[in-house]
């Protein structure tokens, strides 16, 4: 599309990589057709063409408004668009972009501010999302219902193989999963274990960034993105051989921290060891399948198959374009997977979506759970923990992270 | 493509607080627009190098808020535009700005599937693909595929009359659709069509199915659905020349087949859409031919037998058949996505849509090639070579001071050529405001007022999609656009400007 920047914006680097993005999209309007928002409200506004329209009105020198603001607000940055466009419209670093500009513009309202801040701040630290949590849970009665069905019942540790492989990875804690289901990391952990690997933490890491990100504190997720990169390159140059992703939602980011620090000379080139080494745990199992498909099928033999049906979060297939690869270890694992139509579609969960945007959010909910219940399924398996509280808030039928399945199978 | 804001359309006197409040009063306040910040991502639809700003966008949400906004607009002498999902190739819902914009993308709910009676009955919004994905359980599809059947919408395609890669064996949408509601500009529902397969009075169904958005609004559609065939496969064939290509194609229809798609591509459109797709395609090549056979499994054998001698007869370098149904898709997803995949080597593309008798698919081929030397501009080549449907890929850069006329002239003479060789200006885009111009070469005088008094029978004050699809012949005039044929003047008794 024919674009003319507007002076405050052009010659920058924010201009320039928000033109390159503009450019290569022609308009052609595929990318509404697998919008989880256009589908629902059926208003170009809120689909990406609308919306990078609305950017791009912004960044030629037309001011914002709320409304701008709101259609951006709605997206649920699912990059669903990006897997439909066939002219390689980065759409999800364009509306970084542009929800940074609009925010500056238009500002927010001192409550939602606060409300923003508190969320980013407490979703990203264990130490504060810990006591919340508890709090939440003893004061549940209080909560609105779309809040309380999301606090999970407490969720016990399990036991975490003692490093004892020459290969070593590194695994990410993580911010809010710790807390809300400690039995992810764990089972990953024992799996490798079998096959060879030990899985280790690094003192200092915590959140990803993610969180602060996207809520449009942007520096406050780069000095998170800092910190990491800070705690795992010593391990990387020590041996390490990846930063291995539990949780879909991180692992996108944390592979694109080359990308959010590339115009930070100090970081650029750290950042861009740590994305290089960064894998999420399919990917790594997907690797390893001669060590670890015979010890599964030596489990599964004379087993009768179980049915799963999995949702594979949108950070997984559409932000890191991830298919099919923990779906195979399923399989190989003694498990058929149901159908799920429309499974390219968002669960509503999208971080603080839920609670930011919880109307839209509880729609898409109730589509997916009625999507991956259809069947019959005897659980669901998802890639992402943020996927997994919030469809688990929607169906009684249990929602695991794949590896608790496959962990489960291995360990029978 | 220069300037359509300088372009004589016709002129209303709209009182647009008038208007909004009108409409506010009928509508919900989600399904109106009417700030510039909200109207301007509504300026165009694919064709995005016109742009006009409407004064509202309505979204109804059923048929009685359709019903109401075209009273309000035919009482206040508004000019209507309909839009379904905004991927047309023409501009045909290019806004107008003293007008509406009524889109029907919050209509899209299938109201009904009859598996016995293979039919569906659907709201105008739905996507062209969701009626097939709808209608599968029951082994059933919606045949007319355009390229961009994952977006665009049933509505569209009737305004359209939208083709596909499989039009070639199934028709066009006029031959897939058994029954309309639509709703004047008074108002009022008409009900065109009926759930056999014919009906009794003029077919006023087929004078809608096509008609741009100037006779009325779809509200509701009933298709006519097919038993998925058994199988399908496709032969891939690819040509050193793009003449070898052109013979295979006639000499396939020569021999008697009738492919369920047979599409061409050349070099510069297969590099493009390689990248995104990964089909496998040959690269090398200089025209690739997909060719698909469908039917119970030994038809299709025995069709893949002849279609793959007839290739190599006409002297195909390399033939590949899918292998499974995932290639068989992936080979087609490579010319679904052809168009916008130009948008990776170029940031603007200026998609044709004429239509040649097929022996002269080399001749017609080589002038593009002529032109496009001549203009300084790529064309990449992809087209329903079945039916001589040409999509000639002009591309350019729109920020590059000259280069959108450049390109809207380039255009504008691979369509003269396309008349010339016994054709026409549109195979399955339709006029919209793109080829207005051009059909004033197409159609003489009589021929377009013609056109224009079913208009008026429809619609007396032309507020329906004003501006598109059938020229005014002041406007063929100004343009002097007239084809001059043997030193006849066209228009003797015009005034010139």
């Amino acid at each position: 599309m024919e674009t003319h920047l507007a002076d405050f914006i052009k010659g920058t680097a924010e201009g320039d990589e928000a033109e390159s993005i503009l450019r290569r999209c022609v308009h052609c309007g595929f990318c509404t057709a697998t919008c989880p928002t256009y589908q629902l409200l059926g208003d170009e506004l809120d689909g990406p063409r609308g919306r990078i329209y609305l950017i791009k009105q912004v960044l030629e020198g037309t001011k914002a408004t709320e409304k701008t603001q709101l259609h951006l607000d709605r997206c649920l940055t699912c990059r669903s668009c990006e897997t439909t466009c066939p002219s390689g419209v980065q759409y999800g670093r364009l509306v970084d972009i542009g929800r940074k500009i609009v925010e500056e513009q238009v500002g927010r309202p001192f409550a939602k501010s606060v409300e923003r801040k508190a969320m980013a701040t407490v979703f990203s630290s264990p130490s504060l999302f810990r006591p919340a949590l508890s709090a939440g849970r003893a004061m549940s009665g209080l909560l609105p219902e779309a809040l309380r069905k999301k606090i999970p019942a407490v969720s016990a540790g399990s036991a975490w193989p003692a490093p004892r492989h020459k290969r070593r990875m590194i695994v990410l804690d993580g911010c809010v999963q710790p807390t809300l289901a400690p039995n992810i990391n764990a089972a990953t952990a024992r799996v490798l274990d079998r096959i060879g690997i030990s899985l280790v933490r690094a003192e200092n890491a915590g959140c990803c960034g993610a969180v602060a990100f996207h809520l449009n504190y942007q520096e406050d997720g780069r000095a998170h993105m800092r910190r990491n990169i800070e705690a795992w390159e010593k391990m990387l140059i020590d041996g390490a051989e990846a930063v291995v992703m539990t949780a879909s939602g991180c692992g996108s980011t944390v592979k694109e921290y080359a990308h959010h620090l590339a115009h930070d000379q100090a970081w650029a080139v750290r950042a861009q060891r740590v994305s290089d080494a960064t894998l999420d745990l399919s990917e790594i199992l997907a690797g390893e399948t001669a060590a670890l498909v015979p010890l599964l099928e030596a489990k599964v033999q004379g087993k009768p198959r179980r049915r799963l049906a999995y949702h594979s979060p949108c950070s997984l297939q559409h932000g890191q374009q991830i298919r099919g690869k923990a779906e195979a270890l399923l399989v190989a694992a003694g498990f058929d997977l149901t159908p799920v139509p429309d499974g390219h579609l968002c669960c509503g969960s999208a971080g603080t979506y839920s609670l930011l945007q919880p109307e839209l959010s509880q729609q898409l909910l109730a589509n997916k759970v009625k999507a991956l219940t259809g069947s019959s399924p005897e659980g669901i398996a998802t890639a992402n923990i943020g996927c997994l509280t919030h469809i688990q808030s929607g169906t009684a039928v249990r929602v695991r992270h794949w590896v608790e399945w496959l962990d489960d199978e291995l360990g029978a | 493509m220069g300037k359509p804001e300088v372009l004589p359309d016709p002129q209303f006197q709209v009182d647009r607080h008038e208007l909004v409040r009108r409409l506010a009063a009928v509508l919900p306040a989600t399904s109106l627009l009417y700030s510039t910040e909200d109207t301007k991502p509504y300026e165009c639809d694919g064709l995005s190098a016109f742009r006009k700003v409407p004064l509202a966008v309505v979204l109804p949400e059923n048929e009685a808020q359709v019903q109401a906004v075209m009273r309000v607009c035919h009482e206040l002498k508004v000019p209507v535009v309909a839009r379904g999902a905004g991927t047309g190739l023409s501009g045909g819902a290019l806004p107008h700005e003293q007008g509406v914009t009524l889109g029907l993308s919050k209509m899209k709910s299938i109201l009904d599937i009859d598996p016995v009676a293979r039919t569906a009955k659907v709201q105008p919004g739905v996507r062209n693909l969701a009626i097939s994905e709808a209608t599968a359980p029951h082994g059933l599809y919606y045949a007319p595929d355009p390229s961009s059947q994952i977006a665009c919408s049933i509505g569209g395609n009737i305004a359209e009359n939208s083709g596909g890669v499989h039009c070639l064996k199934y028709g066009l949408t006029v031959h897939n659709v058994l029954k309309v509601r639509f709703v004047t500009i008074e108002g009022e529902v008409m009900e065109l069509g009926s759930e056999g397969l014919d009906s009794a009075g003029l077919d006023l169904l087929a004078l809608v199915i096509g008609s741009e958005g100037l006779l009325g609004v779809v509200t509701e559609v009933t298709v006519k659905l097919l038993p998925k065939p058994q199988l399908a496969r496709v032969v891939l064939a690819a040509f050193d020349s793009l003449e070898k290509a052109g013979q295979a194609v006639a000499n396939i229809i020569g021999a008697g087949i009738i492919p369920a798609g047979l599409e061409m591509m050349d070099k510069l459109a297969t590099q493009a859409v390689e990248q995104f797709v990964h089909a496998g395609y040959p690269l090398d090549a200089e025209a690739i031919l997909l060719c698909e056979s469908d039917g119970t499994p030994e038809e299709v054998a025995a069709e893949i037998e002849r279609m793959e001698a007839v290739m190599r007869a006409s002297g195909a370098t390399q033939i590949r058949l899918s292998k499974d149904e995932a290639e068989r898709l992936r080979f087609w997803s490579g010319r679904k996505a052809a168009f916008p995949a130009v948008g990776r080597i170029m940031p603007d593309y200026y998609c044709m849509d004429g239509t040649i008798p097929k022996r002269k698919l080399a001749e017609v081929l080589e002038g593009i090639d002529r032109l496009s030397k001549e203009f300084g501009l790529r064309c990449p080549n992809v087209f329903h070579a079945g039916d001589g449907n040409l999509h000639p890929l002009i591309m350019f850069d729109a920020n590059v001071p000259g280069q959108s006329d450049l390109a809207a002239k380039f255009g504008s003479r691979i369509l003269t050529l396309c008349i010339e060789a016994g054709g026409t200006i549109t195979g399955e885009h339709g006029v919209g405001v793109e080829k207005i111009n051009e059909m004033c070469v197409q159609f003489r005088p009589d021929e377009l007022e013609t056109f224009r008094a079913v208009k008026t029978a429809f619609d007396a004050h032309g507020l329906l999609n004003p501006g598109k699809a059938v020229p005014t012949l002041n406007r063929c005039a100004e343009f002097g656009m007239m084809h001059v044929h043997r030193g006849e003047e066209r228009f003797p008794d015009l005034p010139r400007f």
